[in-house]
């Protein structure tokens, strides 16, 4: 059962050589056999594969890669009808350097499609199902890549992040998952959805794991132009078990209405261990919260309408073919018939939102307004953190909820992410760990902030109350 | 605010989406009730405040200008729909 370990765990084994690479992916491959008919993680599930280069530090060790970052040996499609068949000519800066590492790329993860969800039940595949209960939603937009790694089918996973699309698939699937400083890891190859707010990220069983997938992602590249030129550091390094003294806010306007009564009694829970464990509290407030929401939906609608343009069946994907010329020429019509028929539901909606707050007489009301209160948002985390080490906050105000659920409502969707949402907006890291159950064994996350390019504050914070606690060795029966 | 069936067809000619009827009807309940819930922005006092676009201080991002190699033509065109030859094929744009 090599396939419940951990990379490290693994990484040890394989170095004594007591185990090979090998083994590992018949364990892998035995628990997507037995599971995957279930909870369906994958877009394109993993090849055969007929050799490794087993380069340095990772050994051959098999990752699965969320559908939206670009593979040469795996089809690219976020998840949707419209790049159906798109096979790219090139690898994501990612890629290359897991690749460069010895990692084996090992299937890509189911998403909400083109990351436009927080269910993963818009992909043109289908949903995919949450390890805990199969019945309810793993979250999204990366609930393909938690569930694989929450299910043990895979090792561990990248995801990519706007709005919370790593954090809360893992807090209701019960892993590790670590949104970066935007600009901390290079965009090159993600196909974009908004891109200021864009990041990819890890999903893994435990924060170690993190910090060595962090290690090998992050770092300034040249061909995205908003990755930073600043040095990285060794996080693994971060992983100290010991927060004497680090100064902790809780901000109040994240226990509000809405929030699950079982979520916020884990929440607080989670703050009486970190006290026990030397970090000090205090209660903070962050008056613009209840904005961020709002914000996000004019500026990542805005800034999907421009990106989501290149889907026009000229250049890849699907082209509608019995094209009804009408009105507006062949050309056009072309373009209009493949886009109805190639974008699902959710993108459309998410396309005419963000033509629309950029329309002409709309723009000033709309998009430059939210830009405004996207600088209040971020100056009251300035604040916080001129004070303060960490924020924690619940990742999710609810545990999983059930599929359908939420689908016909959008408002009452976007919700979901109002904890997480924030962090994107202003740019700040943030990571979920597992941190508790509900009474009907359902994961709970805990959401730890963190000041731009501090990543070493939160992954210091998680790693000690991991390692002070057991949540993460939970597994779930499927 | 109010988005009527109209507004929606228009938007959706300049985002070039044809959608259907039902979809129009849809959209055109479901944006009014995001868009009121955006309305909130509205109460808060935004006089002197600078939008931020982007987050971090860094802009106009500049490289050298040397020649680099590029992609294999063939590569490039391996996820046409249409082709002919050097070219993605479109359907016919002038009469």
């Amino acid at each position: 059962m090599l396939n419940t370990k951990t990379a490290h765990e693994l990484l040890d084994l394989i170095s004594s050589g007591e185990v090979s690479y090998e083994d590992v992916l018949v364990d892998v491959k035995s628990q997507i056999k037995k599971t995957e008919s279930k909870i369906k993680a994958y877009a394109h599930p993993p090849n055969n594969v007929e050799s490794v280069s087993q380069g340095s530090l990772l050994k051959g060790i098999p990752i699965a890669i969320k559908d939206n970052i670009c593979t040469k040996e795996y089809l690219t499609t976020c998840s949707s009808h419209i790049l159906e068949g798109f096979n790219p000519p090139y690898d994501a800066t990612v890629i290359e350097r897991l690749k460069e590492k010895g990692a084996l790329i090992f299937g890509k993860t189911n998403m909400d499609e083109f990351a436009f969800g927080s269910s993963c039940e818009t992909s043109f595949y289908g949903p995919s199902r949450n390890p805990w209960d199969l019945d309810r939603v793993p979250g999204g937009s990366s609930g393909g890549s938690a569930a694989a790694v929450a299910s043990d089918e895979a090792i561990w996973a990248l995801g990519s992040d706007t709005g919370g699309s790593i954090r809360q698939p893992a807090s209701l699937c019960g892993v590790v998952g670590l949104k970066p400083t935007y600009g901390r890891v290079s965009r090159y190859g993600l196909i974009a959805f908004a891109s200021s707010l864009d990041q990819i990220g890890p999903i893994t069983k435990d924060v170690y794991d993190t910090a060595l997938l962090l290690n090998i992602i992050a770092g300034h590249d040249n061909r995205d132009s908003t990755s930073i030129n600043i040095e990285t550091e060794d996080y693994l390094k971060c992983l100290e078990k010991d927060i004497k003294g680090l100064k902790i806010a809780i901000p109040k306007e994240y226990f509000i209405k809405g929030l699950d009564k079982e979520v916020g009694d884990s929440i607080r829970e989670t703050r009486s261990t970190l006290e026990k464990l030397g970090a000090s509290f205090k209660e903070v407030s962050l008056p613009h919260t209840k904005y961020a929401v709002a914000v996000y939906y004019i500026l990542a609608t805005a800034e999907a309408s421009s990106n989501l343009a290149r889907f026009d069946g000229v250049q890849y994907g699907f082209r509608e073919r019995n094209i009804d010329k009408k009105e507006t020429g062949p050309m056009i019509s072309m373009y209009k018939q493949s886009r109805g028929k190639g974008f699902g539901l959710e993108a459309k909606r998410r396309i005419i939102l963000g033509t629309y707050v950029l329309s002409s007489g709309y723009y000033d009301a709309y998009y430059l307004r939210a830009l405004k209160v996207r600088t209040l948002i971020k100056k009251d985390f300035d604040e916080v953190f001129k004070e303060f080490d960490c924020i924690i906050t619940p990742t999710s105000p609810t545990p999983a909820f059930k599929i359908g659920e939420r689908l016909e409502n959008p408002l009452s969707m976007y919700l979901s992410d109002i904890y997480t949402i924030s962090a994107n907006l202003s740019g700040i890291p943030a990571i979920s760990i597992p941190c508790g159950f509900t009474k009907g064994r359902l994961p709970i996350g805990l959401q730890i902030l963190s000041a731009p390019f501090k990543e070493r504050d939160l992954l210091r914070t998680a790693y000690t109350f991991e390692q002070n606690t057991d949540w993460h060795k939970a597994k779930p029966k499927i | 605010m109010n988005i009527s069936k109209e507004t929606v067809k228009y938007i959706s000619n300049l985002a070039r989406i044809e959608l259907t009827e039902e979809e129009i009807e849809k959209f055109s309940l479901q944006l009014n009730d995001i868009l009121r819930y955006i309305e909130q922005l509205k109460e808060i006092d935004i006089t002197n405040i600078s939008p931020t676009a982007h987050i971090l201080p860094i802009s106009n991002v500049k490289r050298s200008d040397e020649p680099r190699s590029s992609l294999k033509i063939d590569e490039v065109l391996k996820n046409a729909p249409q082709k002919e030859g050097l070219f993605f094929k479109v359907p016919k744009v002038i009469e």
